[in-house]
């Protein structure tokens, strides 16, 4: 397509024509109704005009017979500006008045006419013209009135020209805005596909200009940056789950595969085989609960599992996972606390409740004080551990608070994905994908996993947004990517 | 693996003739009857012509899904239990399944063990007696309407989650009640937890109704989960 075609092919141009048309006949009509009614206007005036004067020369001529009216004439005709005058005799010859040629038979009828006329004075020989009344007097004699319609031409003659021009303006400048808005509109629109060709032959790191003017045009840029941005985070994510799967999947599966190749190649006893065959159900088991962990998240991230999403109070599920959790925790010589006040929320139940759990088990495996670990006996208040439901403004908080070690404030952003067991931690079972999990599950409401420090211990957080009368969808937020 | 002590007639619907093989051995050799069907079609009709007692139905299957079938079975009020496997472990897919007229769901992959014992507690349901509201288990007893428990002579005091745990427990006295089963039935959780919370629930049960007394009720089932029955068979 030409730049031209383009340019007027754009909804900007067309628009402008349609109101371009719309201004023309606009100020068409406008000048039209103008002209017609100053037309009007001024024909109005002359038919008083000539009337009045029709009934004062006759009432001269009642009065002084010929004579006075010739003299009346003849005054009335040399004024400046005058009106035309003829009166004939019944014969039809001109005895006073200002008309020197005038088109044949029109003193023949009586009343209006309008006609091509000569003054007497006239030095040229061009034809003007008047409306004129010719009455009949007594005796046969007849009078002719009238005025010149000059006057009435030339302020059509203006009128005419005014339109010209205007619907001239009217195009060029039309035709002009409408140019330099399409080819506004146009750029944008070509920078923005640009930008969308090269992200779509591959590069998912590009933006679309956005400009400081806030309008439409910015707006819709800015969303579809954020989309860019979620798209982008999805695929990363994508990537790192395979990546992930490669190496943390393969390295158990190669353990496997070793441990069944060991004892074939060992020709132990029936208990040796057992022994490895047990060990390799375990280890199976462990990948079969990875591999659903992972599931799980990917499902999360992808917003899939947005369809089963009930009303409910999170309260409900940190006291449910309190009392699944407490003789556990306690027999780790821990204790389990909640605190917990009604927080509405729209949630997916069974997710919530196994962020939860993933939380208050990571508190349950880490969140003792490093002395509790090496077997000394500390404080009582160290080994509380504190489920907490509260709604803050338009949020809902769930979170549980260890006494532990906490985690430095340079790992927090790294734990929460996939795989990741900071050194303190790897020695402990574990898949390393408890917060990738529930920083999943708190994204997909519409809300975030906030790691804190409790001074000392790891306060987590799952964000979430509270339960409104009628609140529209939650935005989105970025899942975690690994930072490069 | 403990014997059946009630032979079960089995239909297992099962595209894949390899772990459909092996379900049919396995059921056999712990004392049950296994048919086996290849697609959804054969299912059905071999699900209306024999008497079987639980349906192990797959989802996916080649002519008529696993869904489909059961809305089948069910539109023509055969009430036989079934179990759905799946590859599709996720909350909504179980859901699903169970609205479309399943008994049980179990995501794929599974344990032998895990399965006999959904199966077992399912057969057992359409078999067994109206529930009771009286349990006894040996010299146990629990009272369901006034929420007692007593073994013996002595009266137990037991946590309102405790008494469900041993409700539940009793209630299938004498089948193997795996961890899962315990956390959808008496938590209504369908996750996975990575500790062994389950366990430390039922040693704190197994320490009010065993402790102190001659014959242990509660077992653990090696690799398979918890039953509770008096004396050892």
């Amino acid at each position: 397509m030409t730049a031209f075609g383009k340019l007027v092919r754009t909804t900007a141009f067309r628009l402008t024509l349609v109101y371009l048309f719309l201004f023309a006949i606009f100020a068409a009509s406008l000048l039209g109704y103008f002209a017609w009614n100053t037309r009007r206007l001024i024909t109005e005036e002359i038919t008083q005009t000539v009337n009045a004067e029709t009934s004062e020369i006759n009432e001269i001529y009642g009065r002084r017979g010929l004579l006075g009216l010739s003299r009346a004439i003849e005054y009335r005709a040399l004024r400046p500006g005058a009106n035309l005058y003829l009166v004939t005799t019944p014969t039809g010859q001109a005895v006073a008045g200002n008309v020197g040629a005038l088109a044949p038979g029109v003193m023949a009828t009586a009343g209006w006419s309008e006609t091509a006329y000569r003054r007497i004075e006239d030095a040229d020989e061009r034809d003007h013209r008047a409306l004129v009344r010719v009455t009949e007097m007594s005796n046969g004699f007849r009078l002719l009135i009238g005025r010149d319609l000059d006057e009435r031409r030339r302020l059509f003659g203006i009128v005419a020209k005014a339109a010209q021009w205007s619907i001239l303006i009217v195009v060029v400048l039309g035709l002009g805005g409408g140019v330099f808005v399409a080819r506004r509109v146009l750029t944008r629109i070509d920078a923005m596909s640009g930008t969308a060709h090269r992200i779509m032959t591959g590069d998912l790191s590009e933006r679309l200009p956005v400009g400081r003017s806030g309008d439409e045009l910015d707006r819709l840029a800015q969303n579809l940056n954020a989309m860019l941005e979620r798209i982008e985070a999805l695929m990363a994510g994508l990537k790192e789950v395979s990546d992930n799967i490669a190496h943390d999947l393969k390295t158990p599966l190669t353990r496997l595969r070793n441990r069944a190749e060991e004892a074939l190649a060992k020709s132990g006893g029936e208990a040796d085989y057992r022994a490895a065959l047990e060990r390799t159900i375990e280890e199976s088991d462990g990948l079969i609960r990875t591999f659903n962990a992972l599931l799980m998240i990917a499902r999360a991230e992808s917003g899939q599992a947005r369809g089963n999403m009930d009303d409910f109070d999170a309260a409900e599920v940190a006291n449910g996972i309190h009392e699944l959790y407490e003789p556990l925790a306690e027999d780790d010589g821990m204790t389990l606390n909640v605190r917990c006040e009604p927080t509405p929320v729209h949630a997916n139940r069974e997710l919530i409740s196994q962020a939860l759990a993933n939380l208050v088990e990571n508190a349950i495996k880490y969140g003792k004080p490093a002395a509790q670990a090496a077997g000394t006996v500390v404080s009582l208040d160290s080994r509380q551990i504190t489920i907490e439901a509260k709604r803050e403004g338009d949020q809902v908080l769930l979170s549980v608070t260890d006494r532990g070690l906490g985690i430095p404030e340079a790992d927090r952003k790294h734990v929460v994905e996939r795989f990741v067991r900071l050194e303190a931690s790897r020695t402990l079972p574990g898949s390393g994908l408890g917060l990738s999990l529930a920083s999943a599950v708190a994204t997909l409401h519409g809300g975030e996993l906030r790691l804190g420090d409790a001074q000392p211990g790891l306060v987590a957080t799952l964000v979430l947004p509270a339960r409104a009368g009628d609140r529209v969808a939650p935005p989105m937020q970025d899942v975690p990517q690994k930072v490069a | 693996m403990t014997a059946a002590d009630r032979t079960m007639r089995l239909l297992i619907i099962e595209d894949d003739r390899e772990s459909a093989d092996y379900l049919v051995k396995a059921f056999r050799e712990v004392g049950h009857i296994a048919d086996h069907a290849g697609d959804g079609e054969e299912g059905l009709a071999m699900a209306e012509s024999g008497d079987y007692d639980v349906l192990v139905v797959d989802r996916m299957l080649p002519k008529r899904d696993g869904l489909s079938l059961i809305g089948a079975l069910r539109d023509k009020g055969e009430s036989t239990p079934v179990l759905i496997l799946s590859a599709l472990g996720q909350v909504d897919d179980r859901i699903k399944g169970l609205r479309a007229g399943g008994d049980d769901y179990l995501p794929k992959p599974y344990s032998f063990a895990e399965l006999l014992a959904r199966v077992e507690v399912l057969s057992r349901r359409r078999g067994g007696p109206a529930e009771d509201t009286l349990y006894r288990v040996g010299d146990l007893e629990l009272d369901r309407l006034s929420h007692r428990v007593a073994r013996g002579k002595d009266e137990l005091t037991l946590q309102p989650r405790e008494f469900r745990l041993l409700e539940y427990l009793m209630k299938h006295a004498g089948q193997v009640v795996t961890r899962t089963m315990l956390l959808e039935n008496v938590w209504d959780y369908h996750f996975d937890p990575q500790t062994n919370v389950i366990d430390v629930h039922i040693s704190r049960l197994r320490s009010k109704i065993d402790k102190g007394f001659e014959r242990p009720l509660l077992h653990t089932i090696r690799g398979a989960g918890y039953m509770i029955r008096d004396g050892i068979r």
